[in-house]
């Protein structure tokens, strides 16, 4: 089966999720513009969108009419050619509505996993959780080498595990979309020792034809982005932990939050993006690496309590902020958690204070919005960071160690061997994360080797 | 030719802001203003400096697609919306495309002529931001021929100017009519900054012509043109009065604060036909020279144009359709600075279609009310000098590919 009749029958698992339905969108365009060419006319498409809520499916149907038309929109030229032969279809309008009932109409919403059996692609999007997936790929059909490749999002658990435990027989890579999959270009392409050659030839035709930015990862749990991430989150924690024996918990947060964004030119602090991806996201990842990476201390005791005290973080379902760590008004922090009393302290009672003692930043300022698109990107951030590490503030203290840390990490996942070389680190931290620079840069140094 | 019988004036003009990007306040997802909005706004605007609805005979209203921006038809009857004294008085809504603002004044000015007014209320209007762009342009598509528009670009406008801007490439050379094309851009937005209802207004961009250089992307646009070639997608409204000399007497305006109309050409082409010679606008030349000789001048005559650059190329050929440059001499023309403010003939004094906007409906208004604020000392920031051997201004209004083309030749009351 080739590219075009492997996609003739997809299935996605969890397709109602934020990663499924994102997903859905981008493989039911790909697979309505493989539709609309001459030859495929007569052929039939189909993707199974699987979940387990038909409330939630009938959400992922109007995200997607939503989408598909934005998409058709900004594609009104090459669909307008894709349809010249349709004399009934002149107005852009008349093509765009033909273009989404065509992708809508490959859709099928379904609670059976048993669909998947005879999809001839399987996108697994279910959450975090290896004994869930291998329950889910045991429904979908074929032993050994046959039967649906499995693509799975997972984002920590090594394909390896997944192919031994599945018994797929090596039809399984890892195909690593960030959130939300629709918007951001990085993939995260992880092929186990074990995966077809074919398999992963297709992954790599998918990624290419979605225009997606990829990075190859070596199957060690927690690939690359997590690699790094988990541990930039862990030495976030450890810090406001430490701080908070001179300085009150959420005075603490408050402070690692903001040097890991102003003063680290970054797009967010630390604690507000564990928010935005979810503590029980970052807990399910914990779970994984820290067995599969021993002595290496992937645990937050932190994060227990936290989501013991019912504090989660994570978005509804329109993509606002839910409170975790920090709490948010319109998008914008508003309190910091306090574990004790268990209520959020409101920015107004500790801004003040702890700006003050953050101490200034570097004039003249770089805003993370501005450094990038700078034109001089990389010596505005070295003068930058040259100014900082000259401050002898709280702010410019923390965000030098952490600076020092986050660079600390990603050598560390080049000799792990997680990362081929630093440019691919980089290149996660840029496109994944949005970072103005990559985490192995010239503006840190690292003193020891942990 | 069309001979005047008796004299005609403008004056009391009101432009709306032109709103759409590009405006501080605009806001796509946002309520606005609507068609009665606007209608009313300019519409008031002139009364009160015409001295009140008591003294209109008529009302004429120039708009293209009410009809699918803003699903209302019958504008005619939006007009005593403006001011109660309106009511029971004879009104007519004209449609000629992108010209309808211009034949709205060709109305007025014939009901003057034919003396069944001494006073008219001529007012246009189009909202299109009511519409995504790529449904835009369906909309704006039914100004070509509807059997065209299958075969034509998504874009169906830009891809017909790109065809334009395509043969003059070939025939002049690509670099050089670019640059013009840029010249032209840097020329409106220069120009809009000095008017503060502008939709170009707020632009700060400090290097505009290396801007309008960034080349056409036809995977995502046309061929041959970018989006910075293209004028505005506008909300707006203009009006003015027109008027006999009792007219004037009975509004107490003077003659030196209103404009006479000193010649009037207006050209129709065949909608099912395309143009001879692309990289001409012929229409354009017809209706400009019919003009030109109804006002007994010439070409060199005059002291500032307003012209329909929809797209900058259509800028660019206008000069050499009105016959200030020799043929296939527009970019040289351009080049040398002659359009810009500074330059021997200032064209688009208040920004144009690229710089000021383009609701499509409202823009021949708009033209004779920045010629009567140009030729009457009004223009604030924007003002030009004029030279008393050159005291003539000429409007040019096109709908459709060169199809309905209005040119009216204008000067100072006196």
């Amino acid at each position: 089966m080739d590219y075009e009749g492997r996609l003739g029958n997809v299935a996605v698992l969890g397709a109602a999720g934020k990663m499924g339905s994102g997903i859905v969108l981008l493989v039911s365009q790909e697979m309505a513009d493989l539709s609309l060419k001459p030859e495929n006319r007569s052929k039939t498409f189909v993707l199974h969108a699987v979940d387990i809520s038909h409330q939630a499916l009938s959400g992922l149907m109007s995200y997607l009419r939503e989408q598909v038309r934005k998409g058709a929109e900004k594609k009104i030229v090459a669909l307008r050619a894709a349809y010249a032969d349709r004399s009934d279809l002149v107005d852009n309008s008349e093509i765009i509505d033909a273009y989404v009932d065509r992708a809508l109409d490959i859709v099928r919403p379904t609670t059976l996993i048993e669909a998947a059996a005879e999809a001839g692609a399987v996108f697994e999007a279910a959450p975090e959780s290896l004994d869930l997936k291998l329950k889910l790929l045991a429904k979908c059909g074929g032993k050994g080498p046959k039967g649906p490749w499995v693509f799975t999002n997972t984002s920590s658990i090594p394909i390896c595990e997944i192919d031994e435990k599945a018994g797929l027989g090596g039809r399984v890579m890892g195909f690593h979309f960030y959130n939300p999959p629709a918007v951001q270009k990085l993939v995260e392409l992880i092929r186990a020792k074990t995966t077809l050659a074919e398999v992963a030839a297709f992954a790599e035709a998918l990624a290419k034809s979605l225009r997606k930015t990829v990075v190859p990862s070596h199957d060690i749990a927690g690939f690359i982005g997590n690699g790094h991430f988990m541990r930039d989150m862990l030495f976030g924690m450890a810090e406001a932990e430490r701080l908070s024996k001179e300085m009150p918990f959420t005075h603490a947060v408050y402070c690692v939050n903001k040097s890991s964004q102003d003063f680290l030119v970054r797009p967010m602090g630390i604690f507000q993006l564990v928010d935005y991806v979810g503590l029980e996201v970052c807990q399910c990842i914990l779970k994984v690496m820290d067995p599969r990476l021993p002595g290496q201390g992937l645990k937050s005791a932190l994060l227990e309590r936290f989501l013991g005290q019912g504090v989660k973080g994570g978005q509804n379902h329109d993509g606002s902020q839910k409170d975790g760590f920090l709490r948010y008004e319109k998008g914008r922090i508003a309190g910091v958690w306090e574990p004790e009393a268990k209520r959020y302290v409101p920015l107004s009672e500790l801004q003040v204070d702890c700006d003050k003692k953050l101490g200034p930043l570097p004039e003249p300022g770089l805003a993370w919005k501005s450094a990038v698109k700078h034109p001089a990107k990389d010596k505005a951030l070295a003068e930058f960071f040259c100014k900082l590490a000259g401050m002898k503030t709280l702010g410019a203290e923390l965000a030098l160690r952490h600076g020092s840390r986050s660079k600390e990490v990603a050598l560390a996942l080049v000799s792990d061997g997680v990362a081929a070389r630093a440019e691919d680190v980089n290149k996660v931290l840029l496109t994944g994360f949005f970072h103005a620079y990559g985490p192995v840069n010239d503006y840190f140094q690292v003193k020891v080797a942990k | 030719m069309i001979k005047l019988r008796r004299k005609v004036y403008m004056a009391a003009g009101y432009n709306t802001v032109s709103m759409g990007t590009g405006r501080k306040e605009f806001h796509p997802k946002k309520p606005r203003p609507g068609l009665e909005d606007y209608i009313k706004e300019a519409g008031k605007g002139t009364l009160d400096r015409l001295g009140g609805a008591k003294n209109v005979d008529e009302g004429v209203i120039g708009n293209f697609m009410a009809a699918r921006f803003n699903n209302q038809g019958n504008l005619a009857a939006l007009i005593p919306s403006i001011d109660e004294g309106l009511r029971w008085k004879p009104c007519t809504r004209v449609e000629g495309a992108c010209c309808s603002g211009a034949l709205a004044l060709a109305a007025g000015i014939r009901s003057v002529l034919a003396e069944t007014a001494e006073v008219v209320l001529a007012v246009g209007v189009e909202v299109q931001n009511t519409v995504k762009a790529v449904y835009g342009a369906d909309i704006l598509a039914t100004a070509g021929w509807r059997k065209e528009r299958k075969t034509g670009h998504a874009h169906f406008f830009p891809g017909k100017f790109s065809d334009r801007a395509g043969a003059c490439y070939a025939k002049y050379g690509r670099d050089k009519t670019r640059r013009a094309m840029a010249r032209w851009y840097r020329n409106a937005i220069e120009n809009a900054r000095l008017c503060a209802t502008a939709q170009e207004h707020g632009n700060t961009q400090k290097e505009l012509e290396a801007q309008a250089m960034t080349e056409p992307d036809p995977r995502t646009f046309v061929e041959h043109l970018s989006v910075y070639d293209c004028s505005k997608v506008s909300d707006g409204a203009s009006a003015i009065g027109i008027l006999s000399e009792e007219g004037l007497k009975r509004c107490g305006i003077p003659k030196t604060d209103a404009v006479e109309v000193v010649g009037l050409g207006q050209v129709e082409a065949d909608l099912t036909l395309p143009p001879e010679d692309p990289a001409r606008l012929e229409t354009t030349a017809r209706a400009a020279a019919a003009a030109l000789e109804s006002a007994g001048i010439k070409a060199s005559d005059l002291g500032t144009v307003e012209t329909h650059d929809c797209f900058t190329i259509a800028g660019v050929l206008a000069t050499e359709a009105i016959g200030l440059a020799p043929p296939g001499q527009g970019p040289d023309f351009v080049l040398a600075g002659e359009t810009s403010r500074s330059g021997k003939v200032p064209f688009n004094t208040t920004g144009g279609l690229v710089g000021w906007g383009h609701p499509t409906g409202a823009t021949g208004v708009h033209q004779a009310v920045t010629l009567w604020e140009q030729l009457t000392g009004k223009a604030g920031p924007a003002q030009i000098k004029l030279s008393p051997e050159r005291p003539y201004g000429l409007s040019v209004n096109m709908g459709g590919d060169d199809k309905t083309v209005v040119a009216i030749v204008f000067r100072r009351g006196a």
